[in-house]
């Protein structure tokens, strides 16, 4: 039993890392950028329905502001791809890495100007309570966790595989020259991808808000998703899936069976053994390159 | 505009391009040295505090402007070069002249080691590797406790060199001329490693990796070398560090110090040396300037003290949006227009500096 227990915590955690995962894999997917602010977009956007649903606040019915969060992250990313890093275009790699370390900053700083530094919880419907499942006992919150990131990955797959707009985002990060020539908006491709990617960042948060509390430096959370996206294979939708699941599960397994100090790095120490001995995760995508 | 007529091919790796060069670093380093006489303790300990950054920007430069090999790691570095030098001192009894350059030595040969499976990995997924190395050192400092003092930390003693007792507090003016001295001497060794042909595969490297390896050069030694020089570099600014902040536990070195570094670099201007020491000014001086300004509001608008946590960070953090944004070549890169623009005057054009338009392809799926 205690070890269900700890596959199911471990599962919904992984779940929550394989959804900001995700946001990190949509935006490399598609412009070959690597948002390292993705986590503290989470932040945001649980701090948006936070901001909607508490009644100290706009006091708004759960299930009416979580789809207005939503909205407003996606908003947010349109724009902020349009404002801010449509001007980067053609820029390296290393150059938007550092533009979204130093907005994260700037969001954290901005999240604990507004709500306060303090941990506060979202008053969600979701929270502290039980489904029983033929005798297994788990919490509403953990399940739906698990059947909400389940869907959005399947969504999201079946998005970049089989739509029209999926497959020019695609093309628009392969090369982004000869996509244009083949009459794909780039430009407003990336801004759309950006927007995706503030749209599932809400989704992780209001997860994450509803398992627990929620403080302006959740945001580092990302790190540890972003280590899930690699040991799952960065620009696979599926690894990103599988890594954060992977993650999710050895850190109570490790807190559980190792002594306290020595848990903590498991996740940081696979990382590094998948870096050296597969680079490039386990779904690699990646072949050799050719000059 | 100044024509340096070269007669021989050693002029173009003359250490100064022309006396007058000669001269204005010359009055630079004299104002530096007179330097305890005309400022109070308070700004001393400041301008210490700006020589170490800059000696640790110096060390992350070396691998990022001028091997272009990201790294979020430098941190580890930073405490591999501290906790080296203050055990090497307490449980061995070395003196501070053998300790300091073997805590270089020790985090250079380190970072060499972790660079040989590291080497392999390209941009973005170095910038993870190194930020995984970052976290893991953070935890093992904690797990190493006999050696390290873990959470409860430790106290770094005061230098002992030749018979000097130096200490930052008592004796400021003596720590602030070590650190000149240190900082001169890294910063000669660094404008000879880019003369040499060692520091000329570092470009190439940078540049192109395919080109650098058909000019017959080893990529993964070149690589490897680097990261080497690069983390013994920012081991000596460690040991530095320990000395200056004089206690120091698992939380002095964390990630958000790594992340500072390499975005202080970029500030300053990548690939230039002078950008490290711009890069430094900013981030050492940015939270005095804050306060300053504070309490100049605070006083004039009768708000009395206002405190605003995090508004450090986040400043910083807009700054290098706008530095990113406006002048990608940072604060050297913009003296530079600025030097060019009136040396020229008035045949300045403004795409004098711009860069060709590069498009991204993928590196997967090809």
């Amino acid at each position: 039993m205690d070890v269900l227990q700890l596959i199911v915590s471990g599962l919904a955690n992984g779940c929550v890392y394989g959804l900001i995962a995700l946001g990190f894999v949509l935006i490399y997917k598609a412009t070959e950028a690597v948002n390292f602010a993705q986590g503290d977009f989470m932040m945001l956007g649980a701090f948006i329905t936070l901001g909607l649903t508490n009644a100290e606040y706009m006091g708004l019915p759960f299930w009416v502001s979580v789809p207005i969060a939503i909205l407003i992250m996606g908003v947010f990313g349109y724009l902020l791809d349009m404002l801010v890093l449509r001007r980067m275009f053609g820029q390296s790699q290393i150059a938007v890495v550092i533009l979204t370390i130093a907005l994260g900053f700037v969001l954290r700083f901005a999240a604990g100007a507004i709500w306060g530094h303090e941990p506060v919880s979202l008053q969600s419907p979701i929270a502290g309570k039980d489904v029983n499942l033929g005798g297994l006992v788990l919490g509403l919150d953990e399940v739906l966790v698990v059947i909400v990131t389940a869907v959005a990955t399947l969504l999201l797959y079946f998005y970049f595989n089989v739509t029209k707009l999926g497959v020019a985002m695609q093309a628009a990060s392969q090369n982004q020259l000869a996509a244009y020539y083949m009459g794909i908006p780039v430009k407003r491709v990336h801004s759309l991808i950006w927007a995706l990617a503030g749209a599932v960042a809400a989704i992780a948060g209001v997860l994450f808000a509803s398992k627990g509390s929620i403080d302006p430096s959740a945001g580092l959370l990302g790190i540890k998703a972003f280590a899930a996206a690699v040991i799952g294979g960065f620009g696979s939708l599926p690894g990103a899936l599988l890594g954060g699941l992977i993650v999710g599960l050895i850190e109570p397994f490790a807190s559980y069976y190792i002594a306290a100090g020595y848990s903590q790095i498991a996740p940081y120490l696979l990382l590094f053994l998948i870096l050296v001995f597969r680079p490039h995760g386990i779904l690699a995508q990646v072949h050799r390159k050719k000059v | 505009m100044r024509i340096v007529f070269k007669t021989s091919y050693d002029r173009d790796i003359d250490l100064f391009k022309h006396g007058p060069q000669a001269f204005w670093y010359g009055l630079l380093v004299v104002i530096m040295v007179a330097l305890p006489w005309l400022l109070s303790e308070f700004f001393l300990g400041e301008i210490i505090n700006v020589l170490i950054w800059a000696l640790a920007g110096m060390g992350l430069m070396i691998l990022v402007g001028h091997t272009g090999q990201a790294s979020l790691g430098h941190a580890a570095f930073l405490a591999v070069g501290c906790y080296a030098n203050v055990l090497l001192q307490e449980r061995l009894g070395l003196p501070f002249i053998l300790s300091f350059p073997l805590a270089g030595l020790i985090s250079g040969v380190v970072g060499a080691l972790i660079a040989i499976p590291m080497t392999r990995l390209h941009g973005i997924y170095l910038a993870i590797g190194t930020l995984a190395i970052a976290i893991l050192t953070e935890d093992l400092i904690v797990i190493a406790e006999p050696l390290t003092g873990g959470i409860s930390g430790m106290f770094s003693p005061n230098i002992t060199l030749f018979g000097f007792e130096i200490e930052r507090y008592s004796t400021p003016e003596a720590f602030y001329w070590l650190t000149l001295a240190i900082v001169i001497g890294v910063l000669l060794l660094y404008r000879n490693l880019l003369r040499s042909p060692l520091g000329r595969a570092f470009a190439a490297v940078r540049d192109s990796e395919v080109s650098a390896q058909a000019m017959g050069i080893n990529i993964a030694l070149t690589k490897a070398t680097a990261f080497g020089m690069s983390t013994a570099v920012t081991g000596l600014a460690g040991a530095m560090m320990g000395h200056f902040a004089g206690f120091f536990n698992n939380e002095t070195f964390n990630i958000i110090i790594s992340i500072q570094l390499l975005l202080m670099i970029v500030v300053g201007g990548l690939g230039t040396i002078h950008g490290a020491f711009f890069g430094a000014i900013v981030v050492a001086l940015l939270p005095q300037a804050i306060a300053l300004s504070r309490d100049f509001l605070g006083s004039t608008l009768g708000l009395g003290s206002i405190a605003i946590p995090g508004l450090e960070s986040a400043l910083f953090g807009l700054i290098l949006i706008g530095f990113i944004l406006f002048e990608p070549m940072g604060i050297y890169g913009r003296w530079l227009k600025i030097r060019t623009y009136f040396e020229l005057f008035p045949f300045y054009r403004r795409d004098m500096f711009r860069r060709q338009k590069s498009y991204l392809k993928t590196e997967r799926m090809r």
